[in-house]
């Protein structure tokens, strides 16, 4: 109970864990608001999206684990595995408010933005995973759809609170798109494991999902005051188990517990 | 008959987070099979991470048990995704009465843009959205400017 588990590295398997775990990994960092929101409205907003987050990514963990064949749990699946086991996007890991020595980075408009671009990104791909021909997935994805588009608008409405607000919020939103903007080119990256689920009907690759991305957030900046940057040469590979120097520090702090007491219940 | 008696003791099981109503009036309770005394019973989660979902499941699985059923099996069903449209006439009544704004209907082209809510109080279509999120995930927060009480209202889903 104590060593570290992996999940066999199938195609499908693998499409899965990549939404899972930047479900995940969103919540956790949203998390990291409770108690600390500019205002308490945020606050309760920030970790009510965390816990829908979770909720979402409790679902698909329990289901990648049934189709692994090992019989892990989603409790398992979620504190046991190691670093270059989790699939998540990049951009979710990165810190987002300035909390502690290992956590340097970012602001609430870090916050505002990435909340957006994610929901943004997991709207269209909750619609169409709606349709997936895995019925366990498709019932997961018409729920988490629900709850994607309430987190989209919100995030938008805070987007163009920025934006549109004073000098000084309008350029911390724009150091913040400068800083999340390389890291949304994962998004829409494209391997055999998004071929795979395209091909099976099991989701959709990513790449199909760049073009409506797109529209939605230029819908948005444009109220915003704020252009869409220029695609940028690098691209991030977290989906492929590679990560930041964030991830390792962020898994210490959310696996600690389980690693310390290993099947802990409470 | 047993099936009415499943239904009845379903009536007496609160929902954890909003106690006023029933997790039969919330449309929480999909489906019932009984065979003899062996009962089966689909219950459906409100929200992804409604932390009550396990409650729930425990708390239908006691009270049926408690009224003479046995083996008592609680299966989750996700699909079709719980929508507010499933809370009955009756529970509307209650959620008001209790002071929650109830849920206006799911129409197909999904309006989650602040809506006007009539106080639960005194019944004023004069109010303000304060917070989109609320104390639950299933709520958020209003304002009346008529009687200038705070309210929350069941958000539609």
């Amino acid at each position: 109970m104590t060593t570290s588990i992996a999940l066999e590295r199938t195609p499908r398997v693998q499409y899965l864990l990549r939404i899972a775990d930047t479900c995940l990994i969103h919540a956790q960092r949203l998390a990291e608001w409770c108690g600390h929101g500019p205002v308490l409205e945020e606050d309760i907003a920030l970790t009510n999206m965390a816990l829908d987050l979770m909720g979402q990514t409790r679902a698909l963990l329990t289901h990648a684990g049934r189709l692994d064949g090992n019989a892990f749990d989603e409790d398992q699946l979620a504190f046991l595995r190691d670093e270059r086991d989790f699939f998540n996007l990049t951009l979710v890991e990165q810190p987002m408010r300035r909390s502690s020595a290992h956590a340097p980075g970012g602001d609430f408009a870090d916050t505002v933005l990435r909340n957006f671009l994610l929901a943004s990104w997991l709207q269209l791909l909750w619609q169409q995973l709606a349709d997936s021909s895995d019925a366990e997935v498709a019932g997961i994805a018409a729920k988490a759809l629900k709850e994607a588009r309430y987190h989209q608008q919100h995030a938008g409405d805070w987007v163009q609170r920025l934006g549109d607000g004073t000098e000084e919020s309008a350029a911390r939103l724009r150091a913040a798109l400068g800083r999340a903007w390389p890291y949304t080119q994962e998004m829409f990256e494209h391997d055999g494991v998004d071929e795979a689920a395209a091909a099976s009907g099991l989701g959709p690759a990513r790449q199909a999902l760049r073009e409506a991305w797109q529209q939605a957030v230029a819908e948005v900046f444009a109220a915003a005051g704020l252009a869409l940057p220029a695609a940028t040469p690098f691209v991030s590979t977290g989906t492929l188990g590679r990560h930041s120097e964030h991830m390792g520090f962020m898994l210490a702090e959310m696996q600690v517990l389980q690693r310390t007491h290993p099947g802990g219940r409470w | 008959m047993s099936l009415a008696r499943a239904w009845a003791a379903l009536d007496g099981v609160p929902d954890p987070e909003v106690p006023a109503l029933s997790v039969r009036d919330l449309g929480l309770v999909r489906e019932l099979i009984v065979d003899g005394d062996a009962i089966e019973v689909f219950v459906t989660p409100t929200y992804s991470g409604c932390p009550a979902t396990e409650v729930i499941a425990q708390n239908v699985h006691d009270a049926l048990a408690a009224a003479g059923f046995g083996p008592v099996t609680v299966t989750q069903r996700r699909a079709p995704a719980w929508t507010t449209d499933w809370i009955s006439d009756e529970g509307r009544r209650k959620l008001h009465a209790y002071g929650i704004a109830p849920p206006g209907a799911v129409s197909n082209a999904i309006h989650i843009r602040p809506r006007q809510v009539a106080c639960p109080r005194c019944n004023s279509r004069d109010t303000e959205r304060l917070s989109a999120f609320g104390s639950t995930a299933c709520k958020s927060l209003y304002r009346c400017l008529g009687c200038r009480e705070p309210f929350e209202h069941f958000k539609a889903l």
